[in-house]
This record gives structure tokens, C-alpha cells and sequence, in this order.
């Protein structure tokens, strides 16, 4: 029974891992690419989500939610890009969090404006519901299972996408020198917006899928691009394979801390005492993580190869 | 002559009684309407504003201001400071969470302003810090989670427990624990505002426990449900009644059927003040009234009834006047303790569909006139 269990652990921290990833990689994209760091990026989570509560309410199918999520958050990037953080690329970081931060408030009481108080009503779709058998003789959810394959899908795209097509090589070169590329006549404003729509959409993908699990309200996206951040800064700043490698560690650490501690502390305090310690450390354990990476590594796991 | 004389005392009295009434009374609603527990707070605003509506004529000399928030001690603590010194209200009321009503109610009730609390329950204003101008219209913190206690104790031998770790998140388990007294199958604490729950489900599921106690307010409940319900594990699920209130439980769904929670009040209690409230709350808002829209309604008609019989200026009166609560509450009876906490019945309710609409349904009474384990702390008589 304790394999079984572990097992099905490490699927929950594989699990969230993938979720951050979905996160991590716009954020990340974003940063290698255009060299902005973008706090609003937990706002376009919270778009896709309420897009697909939205969509799956009125149709009554969640797959044409999980679409309208990604048009919702890649329409709702591409229109800040243009409006907003086009104008940010030249100022410096302080005015990027200063502006973007500006954007969460927007986009908060926006919602709260079209929405309402309350949490909105997801489930995720009658195809993907029930357990599956893991050795070992536990069940896992069939559900959680198609978000491991589905971010194990957006990691295969995103390297293909980045390394194969024309658009990759110019989000590459744009990496490295984007003077020069612009100067190449490439057009780097509409590249920018694509990639920065590319982000959103992942970002959206990530708050519909995880918006049946969990309650679609405001202010859902905070919590979440928190820890994107802490995932991009153990994988390396601007590259996607650290974006991968840091969310796959920071869910497992985050989930087996949260499992093995408690029983840990369990092993020389009494149960409740070493619920409270074990649950307290557990929730510092990534950013503990994060510390020794930045000690040991400042430029993270895996930098982006900057020119 | 005896006609006129007769005619003149009844218009005196009518005027020494319009004269009571009249006294305008002024009080400021501090509550949260933006940011996640947005929903809280709305629900007790129309509540208490419903209450002043229903009592037509007799609130017309009650004025209400009405502030956010935004679930942040330090701007309730501005927010307080305006409407005391530049609003000049007599009595506050409104904040849902503990740790606002902690930063608020102490420098209110110094300043000799009333306050009246809607939600929040914290152990030290019902013990040692017990004030007598701070009247609790809602319940101590730990009522429901002890009536909870209470339900389990009687009905299962091994409860797993699970509560975010802060200290209401405590105060629930130490609430349940008072009095259930059978086998801890587990005692977990997760993190404050935590989204994913795989990691507790599957302890949960190797536990091996017969029921499972959740505090988890908020996103939180919504989210532990959802997953909870999807994981195949069939474990009962039971808790205090603020994760099945009628403000969440249409985003959790079917996954909330058969969840039994305790609460002080539910949309099927017969009496005819709770008919009135729920009708007429859902002719206003087109909802149905959480158990926060009850409470504040209960303070709003609270206010009117000592409104009736003394005026604010007289601070002593006044304060007689809300401690006597003669007041129709939609929990039926209602009596202060001596800390200025109810004494009150707090009901086991069971999450049912009601045609399309999922709701509470009161199944069984935990406790009759309870008060709370704090009372004999406070100085007051």
C-alpha cells in the first residue's frame, strides 16, 4: 500500500508540475524574448478559465470551452500587448511590474464586473471522468492523467515550434539580438505580439484545464503565476527546457514535501503537533529549493543562451 | 374637556414615542466586495440592507455607509478610523474575517462606538477581550466546528481531520476535538489559499478512516470538493457549514450531495421571520441567502428592534436595549450570553437538489441554546 501511495504521489507532483509548465513556458517566452517580465500573466490564467465555465455553461461542452479558452486568453494577450506592454519594452523592469501589476487590478475587477462575486461552476467532461488502475492496486484519475499527456504534448509542440519552423527561428534570433534581426527586416512588432499571444493562449490552456478541478474566481491567477516565477528562476530565466525541468521539480518537491514531512515530524512528536510543523515546512520547502539554486546557480538550472 | 385632555396625553405620547424613534442612527458597514471573498461580503450586505428594507418605516431614521475592504486589516482599519471620526457613525458592523474584526473591533468599541458582528467570531472577543459595546450577532468562531464534533462523536469511530494551517484553521480542529472524543484516523494542515489537494486526497484514501472533517473556507472548499469527488474516494465528507453555504455550493455542483455541515440557520428552518427573509431576498437579489446574508440580516432587524426603544445617544439604554434582542430572528430563538455571544441551536444540515438547485436541508440539531467555551473568560455580567 505505501508504493502504491507513493506512486500515486509522484503522478499528483508530475501532475502539478505540468500545470506550472503550461504557465512557466509563456512566462518564461515572454521574458527570453521581448525582456518583460510580465505579472498579468496570472490574469490571462484566470481569462481562460472563466472563457471555458463561460463556454461550457451556455454549450454545455467543455471541449468547446477548452477552445474558447485559448482564443479568449490569446485575443485578450495579443490586445494588451498592443495597447500596453508594446510601450514597455524600452523602460525598464521596475516600470514593466509597476504597469503589468496595473493589469491584474484591470483585469480583476473587470471580471468581478462581467461575472460577479461568485465562483463560477466547471467540471471537467463526462469522457474524461473516473479512475484508472495503478500498480500497486490504487486508482488515479483518469482526468489528471490527460493533463500529464497534455503537457507532455505542449513540451513536444513548443520544442518543435521553437526549434524546426521559420517562427522558432525568429523568436530564436529574437532572443539573441533583436536589433539585429530587426534590422534583417524581420517584423519584430508583430513577432512580439505573436509570441506574447503564444503565452497567453498556454497560460489560458492551463486555467481552463485546471479551472474543472479547482474554483473558477478572481483573483485564481495569483497564487499560480507565484509559482511560475519561482519555477522559471530554479529552471534559468528565457529558456523553455529550464521552465520544464523547474516545474517538474517544483511539483514533486512541493507535493512529496507536503506528503512525507507530516509523517516525518510524525516520527518523534505526537500527530498534531507534527501536522502543524510538518504542513508549515512543507510550504516553504520550493522556495527553500529556490534559495539553494539561486546560491548555488544565480542563472538557474538552465539558462538561455544569450548572445 | 376630559376628550381634549385625553386626546392630548395619547398625542404627547405619540410625540415622546416619535421622539425615541426619531433619533437618526447612523452605522457604517465595513465589508469585503472585491477580491476572492468578494462573495461573503455581498451576501451580507443585502442581508443587513434587506433587513432595514423590510422593516419599512420603522429604519427610516437608520443611514447606512457601506465600504470594501478588500479582505485587508490595514485598509479596514482606515476605513473604521473615517467613518468614526469624519462619517460620525454610532455603530459599525460587516467584516466577515476574523483578523480584520481583530484589527477593528478593539480601538471601536474604545472609542464607545457599538459594534455588531455579522460573521466573525474570534475566541478573544468572547473571552478575555469581551467589551460591552461589542455584540456578537453571528456565533463564536468555534460553534460550528464543536457542533460538528458534537455530530461525529455520535455517528462514526474514525475521523480523519483537515484544516488550512492559520489560526481559525486551528481553532476549527481544536473546536471539533472538544468534543469528539472517538479515534483520530488523521489530523492534516494544508497551506492558506492552496488550489491542488491530490497529495491530501491520497492520504486520505489510505487512511482508512470512516468520515472526514473539513474546515476549508472559500476557493479552498471548492476546490478540495471537486477533486474529492473525482478521486473515486467515498469517504463521508462533513464540516462546518461555510463551505456548503448557498454562496458556493452551485460552483461546486453535484459534488457537494450529501455533504452534512453544521450552521446556526438554513433556508428550511420554520419560523415565519425566516420565510419572510428568504422570500423576500430572493425577490430582491434573484438568489437564495447564504448563511452570512442570514446573519446580517438578524444584525439589520437587531439594530431596528433597540432603535425601537432607546435612542443611540444613550449609550446605557441603548445597550440594554440590543442585549434584551427582542428581535425577530430567522433562527427562531435568539438570546445573548453574558460576553455578548448567542445562545443558540446550531443544526446538522445535509446538502440536497431541490428540483435544479442544490441546497441546505437540516437533518438533525447538534446543540440546543449552546454558547460558547469562551464565556466565563469575560468580565462582563
Amino acid at each position: 500500500m505505501q508504493t502504491a501511495l507513493f506512486i500515486e504521489q509522484l503522478l499528483n507532483g508530475l501532475q502539478l508540475g505540468v500545470m506550472l509548465f503550461l504557465m512557466a513556458a509563456g512566462l518564461t517566452l515572454i521574458f527570453g524574448v521581448m525582456g518583460l517580465i510580465n505579472l498579468a500573466h496570472g490574469s490571462l490564467y484566470m481569462v481562460g478559465a472563466f472563457a471555458c465555465a463561460t463556454v461550457a455553461a451556455y454549450t454545455g461542452s467543455f471541449w468547446l470551452g477548452l477552445i474558447a479558452s485559448l482564443a479568449a486568453a490569446a485575443a485578450a494577450g495579443a490586445i494588451i500587448e498592443i495597447l500596453v506592454i508594446r510601450r514597455l519594452y524600452e523602460r525598464d523592469h521596475l516600470d514593466q511590474v509597476l504597469a503589468t501589476f496595473a493589469l491584474i487590478l484591470v483585469f480583476s475587477e473587470g471580471t468581478r464586473w462581467l461575472f460577479g462575486s461568485f465562483p463560477l461552476y466547471l467540471d471537467i467532461p463526462p469522457l474524461l471522468q473516473g479512475t484508472v488502475p495503478l500498480p500497486g492496486g490504487s486508482r488515479y484519475q483518469l482526468y489528471r492523467l490527460a493533463i500529464i499527456g497534455v503537457g507532455v504534448a505542449v513540451a513536444v509542440g513548443l520544442f518543435l515550434l521553437i526549434t524546426r519552423t521559420r517562427l522558432g527561428m525568429r523568436i530564436r534570433a529574437g532572443e539573441s539580438d533583436r536589433e539585429m534581426i530587426g534590422a534583417l527586416g524581420v517584423d519584430i512588432r508583430t513577432l512580439y505580439t505573436i509570441v506574447f499571444a503564444l503565452g497567453a493562449a498556454l497560460a489560458g490552456l492551463a486555467g481552463a484545464m485546471v479551472g474543472a478541478l479547482q474554483s473558477v474566481q478572481v483573483g485564481m491567477g495569483e497564487p499560480a503565476l507565484i509559482l511560475a516565477f519561482v519555477v522559471i528562476v530554479i529552471g534559468g530565466i528565457g529558456s523553455i527546457r529550464g521552465a520544464l525541468v523547474g516545474a517538474v521539480i517544483v511539483g514533486v518537491v512541493d507535493t512529496m514535501g507536503r506528503f512525507l514531512l507530516p509523517q516525518i515530524f510524525g516520527l518523534f512528536m505526537n500527530a498534531s503537533q507534527a501536522g502543524i510543523v510538518g504542513g508549515a515546512l512543507a510550504s516553504m520547502l520550493i522556495y527553500i529549493v529556490m534559495a539553494v539554486v539561486l546560491a548555488v546557480r544565480p542563472q538557474g538550472l538552465f539558462p538561455a543562451a544569450k548572445g | 374637556m376630559k376628550k381634549f385632555l385625553a386626546a392630548s396625553v395619547a398625542a404627547l405620547a405619540i410625540s415622546v414615542a416619535g421622539v425615541a424613534a426619531a433619533d437618526p442612527i447612523k452605522v457604517g458597514v465595513i465589508t469585503t466586495l472585491s477580491g476572492g471573498g468578494a462573495g461573503l461580503g455581498v451576501d451580507a450586505r443585502d442581508g443587513f440592507l434587506l433587513a432595514l428594507k423590510n422593516a419599512g418605516d420603522a429604519a427610516k431614521d437608520i443611514e447606512v455607509v457601506v465600504e470594501d475592504d478588500g479582505q485587508k486589516p490595514e485598509l479596514a482599519v482606515q476605513i473604521a478610523d473615517k467613518m468614526i471620526q469624519s462619517d460620525q457613525v454610532d455603530i459599525l458592523t460587516g467584516i466577515i474575517w476574523s483578523n480584520l474584526a481583530m484589527a477593528v473591533v478593539p480601538s471601536a468599541v474604545a472609542q464607545d462606538k457599538f459594534y455588531l458582528s455579522v460573521n466573525a467570531g474570534p475566541s478573544p472577543l468572547a473571552g478575555s477581550q469581551c467589551h460591552a459595546n461589542y455584540f456578537n450577532v453571528a456565533y463564536q468562531n468555534d460553534n460550528f466546528h464543536e457542533a460538528m464534533g458534537q455530530y461525529a462523536n455520535e455517528t462514526y469511530k474514525k475521523t480523519v481531520i483537515m484544516a488550512p494551517n492559520y489560526p481559525a484553521g486551528t481553532d476549527s480542529l481544536t473546536g471539533f476535538k472538544r468534543y469528539y472524543k472517538q479515534e483520530l484516523a488523521g489530523e492534516i494542515y494544508t497551506q492558506v489559499g492552496q488550489t491542488d489537494y491530490a497529495a491530501e486526497i491520497a492520504q486520505i484514501r489510505a487512511s482508512g478512516a470512516d468520515s472526514l472533517f473539513i474546515f476549508l473556507p472559500g476557493g479552498m472548499g471548492i476546490s478540495f470538493m471537486k477533486q474529492y469527488a473525482q478521486s473515486g474516494v467515498e469517504i463521508p465528507v462533513i464540516g462546518p457549514g461555510f463551505s456548503f453555504s448557498q454562496d458556493v455550493l452551485p460552483a461546486i455542483g453535484d459534488a457537494a450531495l450529501g455533504v452534512k455541515n453544521s450552521a446556526s440557520w438554513s433556508q428550511d428552518v420554520d419560523n415565519e421571520a425566516s420565510k419572510k427573509f428568504v422570500e423576500t431576498f430572493q425577490a430582491e437579489y434573484g438568489r437564495l441567502p447564504s448563511i452570512y446574508a442570514a446573519q446580517a440580516y438578524d444584525t439589520g432587524s437587531l439594530i431596528v428592534s433597540a432603535a425601537g426603544k432607546a435612542s443611540v445617544k444613550d449609550a446605557d439604554a441603548f445597550r440594554t436595549a440590543l442585549k434584551a434582542a427582542e428581535f425577530e430572528s430567522v433562527r427562531g430563538k435568539f438570546s445573548f450570553n453574558t460576553n455578548n455571544h448567542p445562545i443558540q441551536d446550531i443544526y446538522v444540515r445535509e446538502v440536497i437538489k431541490d428540483g435544479d438547485v442544490l441546497t441546505n436541508k437540516i437533518i438533525a440539531t447538534a446543540f440546543t441554546d449552546h454558547g460558547d467555551a469562551y464565556a466565563e473568560q469575560c468580565a462582563l455580567k
